[in-house]
């Protein structure tokens, strides 16, 4: 013990009354400046760092994230105060002072076990509410299928000629009308891919074997970056594509282009050319065996 | 200290001056290479996976070099996945599982039930054996021609082919992870049966501390999870050598059957990591606010709550491939939050109205407390299948998962400077140690916050670049000087160890301690006691030293009202 004691003896004076107000104080004015802020920016949430969506869905889950973010920010808010709080008001006084042993206050435990339940279940409805918006299958106005390969994407629309496709780099750029439901079919020939739109607040793995496919309404036109999120390999960091939100006559314009023997040919060769760029620009994709088995 | 506890110790003493009490083996390096005694595998397995924990942290700090550039070139992309899948396996597979159930637990839960070892020393022995030559076999795969293994520390199928990945070093690391999942297994066996089967007279299922209790369900979790692993690689390296098809599509096989497999293991074996380090943390604050565990009964069923809950939720990590049931595993997810919880307000109950004492040993629990607070809520939002979709294989994931394992090396720095002078007899520099605490504990958010505003903003991980994103640097640059500031603070742990080498005696009991451990001597003799107090509680040695100062029955406490 001797030992000891003389690397952390310095007495705590008692702390008294007076600090308890001021630390009480402290409590109700961290408790104020949430709920302050929120009503002085007139009930706008804020975004807790996320993107607000450029779909319906996404701006479902946006909300949902939002939800999720004061829940965290009240409850997180109340432990770490309550953590801060013991830490601050319960340092030692004396080397030797020994507290009561107090063990059990079974309703205090009741009330934390049932609470949390509670909110969990709250949290779980909303997961329910936004999760089938965000997986329903309405009529879709436009189909795309994704293909993703090492590395890089081909897209292309169903019963019209219209192909897109490159590689890396590249940054394939596929076009989605605005307003309208567009279905998704994402599929991988080799390893799993990732397809993530962060401005749509959405991803879904390319899995060799399963066509994964879900629909998107986009809000409003522009460009848009994507790129790949799960490891496939070399070239997996610059694995890029785009997607640009059109207006519906636009994109049916567009879409149009590929139905003249000039747009298939055009197409045609693209898709050639983004073969060869694979072979010319990624020349050192790992192929070696060394002798292993 | 009572006259008795000093007799006690002096006896020990006097004993190891005669070299190991009765015990004549042999001594030096052939004591550390033929030894049986759960107490030297223990300090085996501390140094191994300690340095392990540089070893991986090297390589983070490589990757963080990496990123502070949109288009850096401290590494090509090649190397730059090697760097990453074996940054994430060596502190997976071979520091925070060996460490949590291999090293604080082989050398404390024997002496905390009062056994003279584990009840099977030598499969113990082997354990340590595999677990090093597994460590070995991994880090082997940097010398093959074609570089360790770049598949991700998950690596998911048919990523880890032989045609994507023909390398030696993806073999080697299938190896490693056999080896060490067979130590992991005998390792579960082990304590199952220790905690069991030795306990002392006296000491019943609800007189175990609670370190013990978490390891009685860690091992449980281990039979339960990593044979299920063990398979996967088996059928994996099939795959890769024999021509079999379990996860090739081409010849009907599923490649997200080793998404489930893996996962299957892979969240148990985030409980398998974290239940130890629960224990260390409910030690030290119990210890250090000089008061008994706050609601211990409920802090058992929250274990084994979790323990239950954490065998069907591996389907979360698999929620965008769009396979999966997503309201049960959604459901399942949070659920486990409600445990969790439970934990965390008994942790605080366990201060209130304590006498706090700020040793480095507590000011790491209170790091890991809050440290996991963060990591805790974080991972709410991704039991959400909606928030997960958007969140999934970007920062923020990353930023979550590096939350929980920096709490947990908070729990484990604390374990090491509370049970270090049990083990070896000598306290750490507590000076240093705070300025360790500091460096780590400030690095760990500054690490970490960045990183969940980079995901936010659609970072993905295990990008080597972001030449499209360069407003991305500033906060990869404030994530990376965290990572140099946890770097300094474990140089600085490298450093205490140096100066505190046999500076100061550490006595039998230098925390007022009150479970078994510290009734014996530091280090304790060859089969831990002498002498056991009486065992009535799960702090016999408090009760033995302060008989008027039991912990009070729940009558008493709920007389209270209103804290």
């Amino acid at each position: 013990m001797t030992k000891v004691s003389s690397v952390d003896s310095t007495p705590q004076p008692p702390k008294g009354a007076k600090n308890r107000v001021r630390l009480s104080r402290r409590v109700r004015g961290f408790l104020a400046l949430p709920v302050a802020a929120l009503i002085l920016s007139g009930c706008t949430v804020p975004s807790f760092g996320a993107y607000e969506s450029n779909t319906e869905t996404g701006r479902s889950t946006y909300h949902l994230w939002q939800g999720f973010s004061i829940a965290a920010a009240i409850i997180g808010g109340l432990t770490l105060l309550l953590i801060l709080w013991a830490v601050i008001r319960y340092r030692r006084k004396s080397v030797d002072a020994i507290p009561k042993q107090t063990q059990y206050h079974l309703p205090l435990e009741w009330f934390y076990t049932i609470v949390p339940i509670l909110i969990v279940f709250g949290l779980f409805a909303a997961t329910v509410v936004v999760e089938n918006k965000v997986t329903a299958e309405p009529k879709p106005a436009v189909t795309v299928d994704v293909q993703a390969v090492q590395w890089g994407w081909s897209f292309s629309y169903p019963g019209t000629n219209a192909l897109i496709t490159g590689q890396t780099t590249q940054a394939p750029m596929f076009e989605i009308p605005a307003g309208e439901n567009v279905h998704f079919v994402l599929n991988s020939t080799d390893v799993v891919h990732g397809f993530y739109l962060r401005d749509f607040n959405f991803s879904r793995l390319a899995i060799p074997g399963i066509a994964n496919q879900w629909t998107f309404n986009a809000i409003n036109t522009g460009e848009f970056f994507g790129q790949c999120t799960e490891l496939c390999g070399l070239y997996h960091s610059i694995m890029y594509f785009r997607v640009k939100v059109v207006t519906p006559s636009e994109f049916k314009a567009w879409v149009a282009k590929f139905n003249t023997p000039e747009g298939a040919r055009a197409a045609e060769a693209a898709a050639l050319a983004s073969k060869q760029q694979l072979s010319s620009i990624i020349p050192t994709r790992p192929t070696t065996n060394h002798g292993v088995n | 200290m009572t006259d008795v506890l000093e007799h006690a110790a002096a006896e020990g003493h006097s004993h190891d001056e005669h070299g190991h009490d009765e015990h004549h083996g042999p001594s030096g390096l052939l004591k550390w290479l033929t030894t049986t005694d759960h107490k030297v595998i223990g300090m085996s397995y501390t140094i191994t996976s300690v340095i392990m924990l540089v070893v991986g942290g090297a390589f983070a700090e490589l990757i963080r070099i990496q990123l502070m550039s949109p288009n850096g070139t401290l590494v090509n992309y090649a190397q730059y996945n090697e760097l990453f899948t074996m940054h994430g396996s060596v502190m997976i597979y071979l520091f925070a599982g060996p460490f949590a159930f291999g090293a604080l637990a082989n050398f404390v839960v024997p002496i905390q039930i009062g056994a003279p070892d584990m009840a099977f020393p030598r499969l113990n022995a082997l354990s340590y054996w595999l677990y090093l030559s597994g460590s070995i076999t991994m880090l082997l795969g940097f010398f093959t021609a074609g570089g360790a293994a770049n598949f991700g520390w998950v690596g998911y199928a048919p990523l880890s082919n032989a045609a994507n990945s023909p390398g030696a070093g993806a073999d080697l690391w299938i190896g490693a992870l056999l080896l060490t999942g067979f130590s992991a297994i005998f390792t579960g066996v082990n304590l199952v049966a220790t905690i069991f089967y030795l306990r002392a007279p006296g000491m019943t299922l609800f007189r175990m501390p609670i370190f013990t209790w978490n390891l009685l369900v860690t091992g449980i979790l281990i039979l339960l999870a990593f044979p299920v692993l063990t398979a996967g690689l088996i059928m994996l390296f099939a795959d890769r050598h024999f021509g079999t098809h379990i996860y090739e599509v081409a010849g009907g096989g599923v490649p997200v059957l080793w998404q489930n497999i893996f996962w299957f293991w892979g969240h148990p074996e985030v409980y398998i990591l974290a239940l130890p380090f629960f224990g260390m943390t409910t030690e030290i604050i119990s210890v250090f606010s000089k008061k008994p565990v706050f609601g211990y009964k409920g802090m058992v069923f929250a274990t084994l709550t979790i323990a239950a809950l954490s065998l069907g939720v591996w389907a979360h990590h698999l929620f965008t491939t769009g396979t999966v049931l997503l309201p049960f595993f959604s459901i399942m997810s949070l659920l486990i939050a409600v445990p969790t919880g439970i934990k965390m307000f008994n942790w605080i109950g366990t201060m209130w109205q304590g006498e706090i004492w700020f040793s480095t040993a507590m000011l790491m629990a209170l790091g890991f407390v809050i440290t996991f607070l963060i990591g805790g809520l974080t991972g709410i939002y991704l039991a959400s299948p909606p928030l997960d979709f958007f969140a999934h294989d970007t920062y923020f994931v990353v930023a979550h998962f590096h939350s929980v394992v920096m709490a947990l090396v908070f729990a484990g720095l604390g374990g090491l400077y509370y049970w270090g002078p049990k083990m070896t007899g000598y306290l750490l520099d507590e000076r240093i140690g705070k300025s360790q605490f500091w460096l780590t504990f400030i690095g760990a958010q500054l690490l970490t916050f960045p990183m969940y505003i980079l995901g936010l903003k659609g970072m993905p991980r295990r990008m080597a670049n972001y030449p499209h994103d360069p407003q991305w640097k500033f906060m990869n640059d404030l994530s990376s000087v965290g990572a140099f500031l946890i770097g300094i603070g474990t140089l600085l742990f490298v450093v205490n160890i140096v100066y505190s080498w046999k500076r100061y005696p550490a006595g039998d009991n230098p925390w007022d301690a009150g479970t078994l451990e510290w009734f014996t001597s530091s280090p304790p003799p060859h089969h831990n006691f002498y002498r056991l107090p009486q065992i009535r509680s799960e702090r016999p040695t408090w009760d033995y030293n302060h008989p008027d100062k039991k912990a009070l029955a729940h009558g008493h406490a709920a007389s209270e009202g209103n804290h």
